[in-house]
C-alpha cells in the first residue's frame, strides 16, 4: 500500500516538475508547480507527518503560489512564450551540469550514509508517537522551547522584509512626485 | 500499512469488508447529503428572500416549489456549453471542478452527529465497529478546513483568467486578492478556538464543548466568534461582501464566460460552501451535535436514540446560521473595495490578534498562578496600547496620502 501511494506521489512530483520547466505559458507552469506541492504532501501524510502536510498546501499551494499567479496575471505576462530562445547564453548546458552535479551528491549521500538509514534512530520520540496530535504537540515543543530564539529572529527577518518592502515602493513614488 | 488511512478508527488495524463498506457508504451519504442540502439551500434562500421583499418566491416545481432547483439544474444541463474563442481550454473546463471538489472535500471533517454526552466522545457503534458520524477526523483537524479553502481561491482564480475576458480577469482578481486577506482573520480567529480547546481534531472541539458555557462562542469572549463569521462570509464572496459579482461594475465577475452545467457547477460550490462554513460555525463555537445544556439540566428530545439526536442539533443550529447569511444577503448593501480591505486589514487582523493575546495571556495567568484581575488590566493597557499606536499610524499615513495626493 505504502509503494503504490509513494509511487503515485513520485509521479505526481515528477510530471508536476517537468511540466514546470516545459510548459511554455507561465500559468501552465505554475500549475504544475501546484502538482508538484500537492505530490509532496501526500508523502508527508504518508510518512504521518500530518502537520506539515497541512502546512505545505496552506503556505506553497495556498499562498505562495497563488501569489505567483497573481504576479503573472497582473504584470500580463500570461502569454505563451518562446522557449527555445535562450535567453544568457550557456545558462542550459550550466543548469544540466549543475541539476546532475547536486543529483549526483544526493544519491552519493544516501549510498554512504544507507546503513544508518536503514536502522531506526532516535530522532522521534517514540513514547508520544501514539497520540493523534502527536506531531503537533512534538513540533510547537521543539519550536518554542530549544529553538525560540531562531523562531522569533525569523519573524523579525520577515516583518523587516515587509517594511522594507513597502518603504522601497512609497520611495519610487515620492522620487517621482520630485521630492 | 493501515496509518496512511487512519482518519477514521475504523480503518486502522486490518482492513476487512465491513469497515471497508461503512466508510464506502459514508463517503456516499456525506455525498449524497451535501448535493440535497444544496438543493434545498438554493430554494430556502429564494424562498425566505422572497418573504422578506414581499415576493412569493418559488412556488410550481413540486409541494411548495421545493423542486425548483432540480428543474433549474435539469435545465441548465440541456443548455448549449460555449467556450469563449480566446480561452485557455483545458483551464477553462478544468476550473469549474476546482471550484467544486473543495466545497464537498471541506464537508469531510464535520461531526454529523453522534452521542457526545457523558465522555462518549462521539463514539458510534455500527455491526460491531466503533466509528464517528463523520468522514474523516485527520489529526490535523480543522487545517484541513483552512487548507481546502485556500485551495478553493485557485478555482475562482483560474476561471476568471482562463476566460481570456476583461471583466472575469478582474473579478477573479478582485476574489482572490478577497479571499487571500481575509484568510487570515479566519485563521486567526480560528487560533482563539484552538488555544481553548488544546485540539486540532473536530471532534475533540465538540467533545469539549459539553455545555452552554463551554461552548467556545461564550469561553473564548465571543468577539472571536464575530470575526470568524465576517470573515467566513468574506471568504463565501457572499454579500455584504459579494463584491465578486457586482453586476453593475463587472457584469457577472469570474462566471460571466461560464454557461450550462459548468455554470451550475459554479453556483452549486457557492452554496455548498455557504452549507459547509455554517456547518463550521456551529462545530467551532456552539458546540456542533451537542444538546443544548446550561448546568446540570440538559434539553434532551424524548424518544429519539442520542446519537441521532445529535444529528437533529446539528441541523437546528446549522439552520440558523443558514437563515443569517441569507439575512444578511437581503438586508445589507454592498462593501466598497476599499472599506472591503480596511476592515480585513485595519479591523479585523488587528483585533483577532490583539484578543488572541488576551485569552494566551490569561491561560497563562492561570497555570503560572498569577491574579486573573491583574492580568486582564495589564492586557487590557496593552490592547488601549496597541490601539492607541494603530490609529497613530492611521493618522499619520492618511496625511501621507493626502500631501502626496493619489496613489494611483
Amino acid at each position: 500500500m505504502e509503494l503504490v501511494v509513494f509511487v503515485l506521489a513520485a509521479a505526481m512530483v515528477l510530471v508536476g516538475a517537468i511540466g514546470v520547466i516545459t510548459r511554455s505559458n507561465p500559468v501552465h507552469a505554475a500549475l504544475s508547480l501546484v502538482l508538484t506541492l500537492f505530490g509532496i504532501a501526500v508523502m508527508f501524510v504518508s510518512h504521518e507527518a500530518h502537520f506539515l502536510a497541512a502546512v505545505q498546501v496552506i503556505v506553497y499551494a495556498g499562498a505562495i503560489v497563488v501569489l505567483f499567479l497573481f504576479v503573472i496575471m497582473l504584470l500580463g505576462v500570461d502569454r505563451s512564450e518562446d522557449i527555445s530562445i535562450e535567453p544568457i547564453t550557456a545558462q542550459r548546458p550550466l543548469a544540466a551540469i549543475v541539476g546532475l552535479g547536486v543529483s549526483g551528491i544526493v544519491i552519493a549521500a544516501l549510498v554512504s550514509s544507507r546503513s544508518a538509514i536503514s536502522t531506526s534512530g532516535d530522532g522521534i520520540d517514540a513514547s508520544t508517537v501514539d497520540a493523534a496530535d502527536a506531531n503537533i504537540r512534538q513540533l510547537a515543543r521543539s519550536i518554542f522551547s530549544n529553538n525560540v530564539f531562531a523562531f522569533e529572529i525569523t519573524s523579525v527577518l520577515l516583518i523587516v522584509a515587509v517594511i522594507g518592502t513597502v518603504l522601497m515602493a512609497r520611495r519610487i513614488k515620492l522620487r517621482e512626485a520630485g521630492k | 500499512m493501515s496509518t496512511v488511512f487512519a482518519l477514521d478508527p475504523l480503518l486502522e488495524g486490518k482492513l476487512l469488508w465491513t469497515p471497508l463498506l461503512i466508510v464506502l457508504v459514508k463517503v456516499l451519504i456525506v455525498f449524497v447529503v451535501g448535493l440535497v442540502a444544496t438543493m434545498l439551500m438554493v430554494w430556502f434562500e429564494r424562498k425566505v428572500i422572497a418573504g422578506m421583499q414581499n415576493r412569493v418566491g418559488p412556488n410550481k416545481a413540486g409541494p411548495w416549489g421545493l423542486l425548483q432547483t432540480l428543474a433549474d439544474g435539469t435545465k441548465l444541463f440541456f443548455k448549449e456549453d460555449l467556450i469563449p474563442e480566446r480561452a485557455d481550454r483545458f483551464v477553462f473546463k478544468l476550473a469549474p471542478y476546482i471550484v467544486l471538489a473543495p466545497a464537498f472535500l471541506a464537508f469531510a471533517i464535520i461531526p454529523l452527529g453522534g452521542d457526545f454526552r457523558d465522555g462518549k466522545s462521539g463514539m458510534i457503534t455500527l455491526f460491531g465497529h466503533q466509528t464517528r458520524m463523520q468522514l474523516a477526523d485527520p489529526p490535523i483537524g480543522v487545517l484541513f478546513a483552512l487548507a481546502i479553502s485556500s485551495i478553493a481561491v485557485y478555482g475562482i482564480m483560474l476561471a476568471g483568467w482562463s476566460s481570456g475576458s476583461k471583466y472575469p480577469l478582474l473579478g477573479s482578481v478582485r476574489a482572490s486578492a478577497q479571499m487571500v486577506s481575509y484568510e487570515a482573520a479566519l485563521g486567526l480567529s480560528l487560533a482563539a478556538v484552538l488555544l481553548v480547546s488544546g485540539t486540532l481534531s473536530t471532534a475533540g472541539i465538540v467533545d469539549m464543548q459539553s455545555s452552554v458555557g463551554n461552548w467556545n462562542f461564550v469561553a473564548t469572549g465571543f468577539i472571536p466568534f464575530f470575526i470568524f463569521l465576517i470573515s467566513a462570509t468574506a471568504e463565501l464572496n457572499r454579500p455584504p461582501f459579494d463584491l465578486v459579482e457586482a453586476e453593475q461594475e463587472l457584469v457577472g465577475g469570474f462566471n460571466t464566460e461560464y454557461s450550462s452545467i459548468r455554470f451550475a457547477l459554479f453556483f452549486l460550490a457557492e452554496f455548498m460552501n455557504t452549507i459547509t462554513m455554517s456547518a463550521l460555525i456551529v462545530t467551532l463555537f456552539f458546540g456542533g451535535p451537542q444538546p443544548i445544556s446550561v448546568g446540570n439540566t440538559t434539553l434532551d428530545i424524548p424518544f429519539i436514540p442520542n446519537g441521532i439526536e445529535g444529528t437533529v442539533w446539528l441541523l437546528l443550529k446549522v439552520l440558523v446560521f443558514l437563515y443569517i447569511y441569507v439575512w444578511f444577503r437581503a438586508t445589507l448593501p454592498r462593501f466598497r473595495y476599499d472599506q472591503l480591505m480596511d476592515l480585513g486589514w485595519k479591523i479585523l487582523i488587528p483585533a483577532s490578534l490583539g484578543w488572541f493575546m488576551l485569552l494566551a495571556a490569561q491561560r497563562v495567568g492561570r497555570t503560572v498562578g498569577w491574579d486573573q484581575i491583574v492580568v486582564t488590566l495589564v492586557s487590557a493597557l496593552v490592547l488601549i496600547g496597541g490601539y492607541a499606536l494603530l490609529q497613530r499610524a492611521h493618522k499619520v499615513s492618511r496625511a501621507n496620502r493626502e500631501k502626496d495626493g493619489a496613489s494611483f
